[in-house]
């Protein structure tokens, strides 16, 4: 298969991806594409069938209908429908993580790493039996893959644990060590599943700084519940609910797109309207007050997707407060606003004036 | 018997309150037990009909053992655990492990290397027949099979009840090749371990979707499915009575050890005639055998494949989403745990001079099992030990016929093998549930090489 | 034709017993997830206390109407064996629930190991016959149904209707039910998982010596080593069925039932078992957690 260059912008294609469960569709008709380079977020609601996207993606459920394109650096194209599960990272280089951590938990850390490079120590092994009579190119390619693992040890912070087993780790290294092995089997799309589930904002800080640096070499998917981590880091965001796309595009442009908006907040069809003109003049008015203000930052005009959303719906009298992002997390934004890209937030600044600030409160 | 008493008891009763209740209680589920059992025995008269003989006076005293045996455990055995345990948790990090720990590989192969020395030392050579044989080559010939089932069980993880299958295929491709053919034991041996292979890979392909239980049974069908073949395909296997006159296996086609040999051995080295001679031969053949076993699976294990077979067990999911082939590593592991089983086979063959489907049932694939099981999985030491343990065990009460003089000339204590084989089984597994050796030596490390913890490692549940 | 009804009988009178007996299992794999190895020897055991009682009350009465010694048999075998496997679970199974999953395995081959070779031990390696206890036959177009295979089925019936009520429709099915699905929960709710799994033992003991009981009174044999053959037919047929199925037990047993009457009678006898195992590996492959087992459902 071949590939045009400019197919080749986009490491993944998805083309009107199905997938029916019996009678339930978990996912209706989704199209999107993601950029080299880039980092993808997938957002939703919970049960919004983000994860069946991933395993679909990634070989462990067989769509029902649709098109799953990878396009790998060197031309070369693969329909990742098409792909036997364990040839998905092997061939296409696609390497996932999982949403309930799994990794090997009675091997050393090394060996976890070790395993990931499987293939390529099964062919310099000589599928076993160069291996098994101690041939040299064995040996120095064993020392490669430790050099290799020892490298992604380094970059996730782990390296002075290498010798344990991996079940021995605090969950938010636990997090960062199945990243690490994934990134060992040398991907070029990385598909991760709520990396940041249930980390505390010392290890999602840690979390973040690993995909920034991975950012460099391999373009990342990624399914996020943590709006700070996504807004933060990635360059472009699909909405999904109840299986179907709502939203696409920058995440200046997702966060304030009214049906995520209704999405995330439970409202009404009818009432869609009235959070459309809500929002759209409190985004303005918030712009304003922190754009220009560089030494403020972007992190706390991250909208009401982001962390400080209940600083504000706090202040929101009578009414009722369905969105709590966890005010805790608004030190953890303001320490990363520095790091993270500022591009998506600053593009919006230049909006006409609007009224005084005004509480911001999700309805139902 | 452990019956359990709840804690909330625990603290009103004193121990021996407490024991004085429990044995109450033990006597009481023994006599249930036993009143049929032991309290009469179905007999045949002359006439051949079932008549019952009683024997109250036995089941009074086993009830009354039983009894005692429980107060005697609850006032206490279990006090002095518990304090023996509690002490233990004090104490900080056991010291550094003792000479012989430390140097446990070693020293157990110099052992095994000098026993037959040792023993013909002792007992001289027709002396040592026995004690080559019965305990030396039968440990041995189990330490090989239970490392062989290693590969798949402590490694890979898969749940295979039917080992014995290939022990069979193994023992029946030399006896038949052999005395149909007569090719030597030394083109035999590889082809026989390709063979049982071979059925491991035709075993692997039909349960690869199979777990746990599924797999199992599906193992142990096979296991059955081979031995009824073996048993009904009587043109070819000779039924259940088995194939003799096996040839026997030559010093490498230099020497032989058939008396009517040209080349028999006393005849070439100019020494007496003895049978030991092959049996101590056969001994350093199943020990090669045995080492080569255990280092080709250290090999594999640190190799790519058999990183795989471990992380197949801990993880398949992650295993598929880090690009393994499950499949294929699941049949390279059926297929090596089969070779060594058909290894071992062929010696076995050899070593007997006869086959018959009765050395292949479901008890031998059991047996296999438990010593994996008990000796700790993927532990090649634990497992030599467990071997060790309850094969020598049970062999060790076929000599014990000083008992008649305690028990009367009636006593048999070989009778008594089997059971307590089972109740052996189930009181070291009580006792160290993980096995022997709980510990996982890890493949490869950056610094140090730390024993992983049994608490980590998985069993696998396919 | 009636050759084939014949068959069928035979077919259903053995099905009949080894659904019995595969429901220990299955029940047992339920609710703590292990196969309980020493069930075919419980079964055994069963048979054997049945012989026993029968020998007793032929010394001590001069006759007994064969119904009445029919049901001493059956509901002294379903006490004892029911103490034998409390007993079992207690000692062997109990202080390792919650560890390492082979564990159970081995200590349950252990048991299984120990008691046939207990019984070899207490009573001898013989076969022990008994004189027939019911022998009538009744013969309808030349299909001869005897009175013994009429009871079996009948029995297998009435047991299978009692159970299924115990187990949907009472508390203590609910207890069962409930500590299936989850343990944990279950106890935190304030069912006692300790009596009920214990309870479950004696429902799988007392099913599995009816079983017993019939098969003395079918083929008037038994010896220490019947354990093993139909327990591992009973295993099968529960797994068939799909393991932890109550329905799927009794109908993987009518089809091991079948399939080996059928064999026998149109192939060849020698090959009957290999027949039984063979569809087993058949199914599995196409139906990977047998014909009425839940799949299981591989959560990424």
């Amino acid at each position: 298969m071949s590939a045009s260059p400019s197919t080749n912008d986009f490491i993944l294609q998805v083309e009107h991806l199905s997938m029916k469960f019996g009678g339930l569709i978990a996912i209706g008709d989704l199209s999107f594409q993601a950029r080299r380079g880039e980092i993808t977020a997938l957002i939703g609601p919970n049960g919004a069938g983000k994860t069946t996207v991933f395993n679909c993606i990634t070989g462990f459920y067989k769509p029902s209908e649709g098109m799953i394109t990878l396009n790998r650096i060197d031309g070369s194209s693969y329909l990742l429908e098409r792909l036997p599960n364990h040839e998905i990272p092997a061939r296409a280089k696609v390497a996932r993580t999982f949403q309930n951590i799994r990794l090997f938990s009675g091997m050393t850390l090394l060996e976890n790493l070790l395993v990931a490079q499987h293939n390529k120590l099964m062919k310099a092994s000589g599928y076993t039996m160069l291996g098994l009579f101690g041939f040299s190119s064995y040996r120095k390619a064993s020392a490669e893959s430790i050099d290799l693992a020892k490298h992604w040890l380094e970059k996730a912070n782990l390296v002075d644990r290498a010798d344990d087993p991996a079940g021995d780790l605090p969950y938010g290294a636990q997090r960062r060590l199945e990243i690490a092995r994934a990134m060992c089997t040398g991907p070029e799309l990385l598909c991760l599943d709520e990396p940041a589930a249930g980390l505390n904002p010392k290890e999602s800080a840690a979390l973040n700084e690993l995909l920034m640096d991975i950012k460099n070499s391999t373009s990342i998917l990624l399914i996020e519940h943590d709006m700070s981590v996504v807004m933060q880091i990635s360059d472009h965001v699909v909405v999904l609910e109840y299986g179907r796309k709502i939203s696409d595009g920058s995440p200046q442009s997702v966060r304030t797109d009214p049906r995520v908006i209704a999405a995330y907040l439970g409202v009404d069809d009818e009432e869609v309207e009235t959070v459309l003109i809500e929002v759209g003049d409190e985004d303005v008015i918030e712009q304003l007050d922190t754009g220009p203000d560089a030494a403020h930052g972007p992190g706390t005009s991250s909208s009401f997707l982001a962390g400080p959303v209940t600083d504000t719906i706090g202040h929101s009298e009578g009414e009722r407060v369905t969105v709590s992002k966890g005010a805790s997390k608004a030190e953890q934004v303001d320490a990363k606003a520095n790091a993270a890209p500022r591009k998506p937030a600053e593009r919006a600044t230049a909006k006409p004036t609007g009224s005084t600030p005004k509480p911001r409160g999700g309805r139902k | 018997m452990a019956v359990t008493v709840s804690p909330e008891r625990d603290v009103v009763a004193t121990p021996v309150q407490r024991a004085f209740r429990e044995a109450f209680y033990a006597g009481a589920i023994a006599l249930g037990l036993f009143v049929l059992f032991i309290g009469l025995r179905t007999d045949q008269n002359i006439s051949n009909e079932l008549i019952l003989v009683q024997r109250w006076g036995l089941l009074a005293i086993v009830v009354i053992l039983t009894a005692v045996g429980r107060f005697l455990y609850v006032a206490f055995g279990q006090p002095a655990l518990e304090r023996a345990k509690a002490q233990k948790a004090e104490a900080p990090a056991a010291a550094a492990p003792g000479f012989v720990r430390r140097n446990f590989n070693t020293i157990g192969i110099a052992v095994l290397f000098l026993y037959p020395i040792v023993i013909v030392m002792l007992v001289g050579f027709q002396g040592s027949l026995k004690w080559v044989d019965n305990f030396g080559i039968q440990i041995l010939i189990y330490v090989m099979l239970a490392w062989g089932l290693n590969i798949v069980i402590g490694l890979a993880g898969l749940l295979d009840l039917g080992y014995v299958a290939f022990y069979a295929v193994g023992a029946y491709a030399y006896a038949l090749l052999g005395t149909h053919f007569g090719l030597s034991f030394w083109i035999l041996l590889p082809a026989a371990g390709l063979m049982a292979a071979f059925w491991g890979v035709m075993l692997g392909f039909p349960v690869l979707r199979l777990r746990g239980d599924y797999l199992a049974i599906v193992t142990l069908a096979f296991g059955e499915i081979i031995r009824l073949v073996l048993i009904n395909w009587r043109e070819v296997t000779n039924g259940s009575a088995g194939i003799s006159g096996i040839p026997k296996v030559s010093f490498f086609g230099l020497m032989s050890f058939n008396v009517s040999d040209p080349n028999y051995i006393s005849k070439v080295l100019g020494i007496a005639q003895s049978g030991a001679y092959y049996k101590i031969f056969l001994y350093y053949l199943i020990l090669l055998l045995c080492l080569l076993t255990a280092f080709v699976t250290i090999r594999l294990r640190r190799l790519p494949v058999g990183r795989a077979w471990e992380a197949l067990r801990e993880d398949e999911i992650a295993c598929r989403s880090l690009g393994i082939n499950t499949t294929t590593t699941k049949l390279t592991a059926f297929a090596t745990g089969a070779m060594f089983g058909g290894f071992a086979g062929s010696f076995f063959a050899a070593r007997q001079g006869f086959v018959s489907p009765e050395s292949f049932v479901f008890l031998e694939s059991a047996i296999i099992l438990a010593i994996v099981v008990l000796g700790g999985m993927g532990s090649l030491g634990g497992i030599a030990v467990a071997a060790l343990v309850m094969i020598g065990g049970t062999e060790i009460l076929r000599e014990l016929d000083f008992l008649k003089v305690v028990f009367g000339p009636d006593f048999t204590p070989e009778l008594y093998r089997m059971l307590l084989f089972g109740m052996a089984m189930v009181i070291v597994m009580l006792w160290k549930p993980r096995g022997f050796v709980g510990s996982r030596e890890p493949t490869a490390f950056l610094k140090e090489r730390r024993a992983v913890s049994g608490s980590f490692t998985k069993e696998g549940h396919g | 034709m009636q050759y084939f009804v014949q068959q069928l009988i035979n077919g259903l009178t053995l099905g009949s017993i080894y659904g019995l007996i595969a429901i220990g299992y299955t029940m047992v794999y339920g609710i703590i997830g292990m196969i309980n190895f020493a069930h075919g020897d419980i079964f055994m055991v069963g048979a054997f206390t049945a012989l026993i009682v029968f020998l007793i009350l032929g010394a001590l009465f001069y006759s007994v109407p064969v119904v009445i010694a029919l049901l001493i048999m059956m509901i002294v075998a379903m006490l004892l064996t029911s103490l034998y496997n409390w007993t079992i679970e207690k000692v062997a199974y109990r202080p390792l629930r919650g560890s390492f999953r082979l564990a159970p395995l081995i200590t349950a081959i252990g048991m299984s190991i120990a008691l046939s070779n207990f019984v070899q031990v207490t009573q001898g390696p013989r076969n022990k016959p008994i004189p027939p206890l019911v022998s009538k036959v009744y013969t309808v177009e030349g299909v001869s149904v005897s009175l013994k295979q009429i009871i079996i089925v009948l029995v297998t019936v009435v047991l299978l209707a009692l159970f299924w009520y115990l187990v949907n429709k009472t508390s203590l099915g609910r207890a069962q039910r409930a500590c299936e699905q989850d343990r944990k929960m279950a106890a935190l709710l304030g069912v006692d998982v300790d009596r009920t799994i214990s309870i479950t033992f004696i429902m799988g003991a007392a099913l599995a010596a009816v079983a017993g009981t019939l098969f003395l009174m079918y083929y008037g044999v038994v010896v220490f080593s019947d354990g093993f053959v139909p327990g591992v037919k009973a295993f099968t047929a529960a797994v068939l069925g799909g393991i932890g199925s109550l329905p799927g037990a009794v109908l993987g047993g009518l089809l091991i039932g079948f399939i080996e009457s059928m064999w026998s009678a149109y192939f060849s006898i020698d090959y009957k078992d290999v027949a039984a195992f063979s569809i087993l590996a058949i199914v599995l492959i196409f139906l990977p957690s047998g014909i009425l087992g839940r799949p299981e459902v591989e959560k990424v």
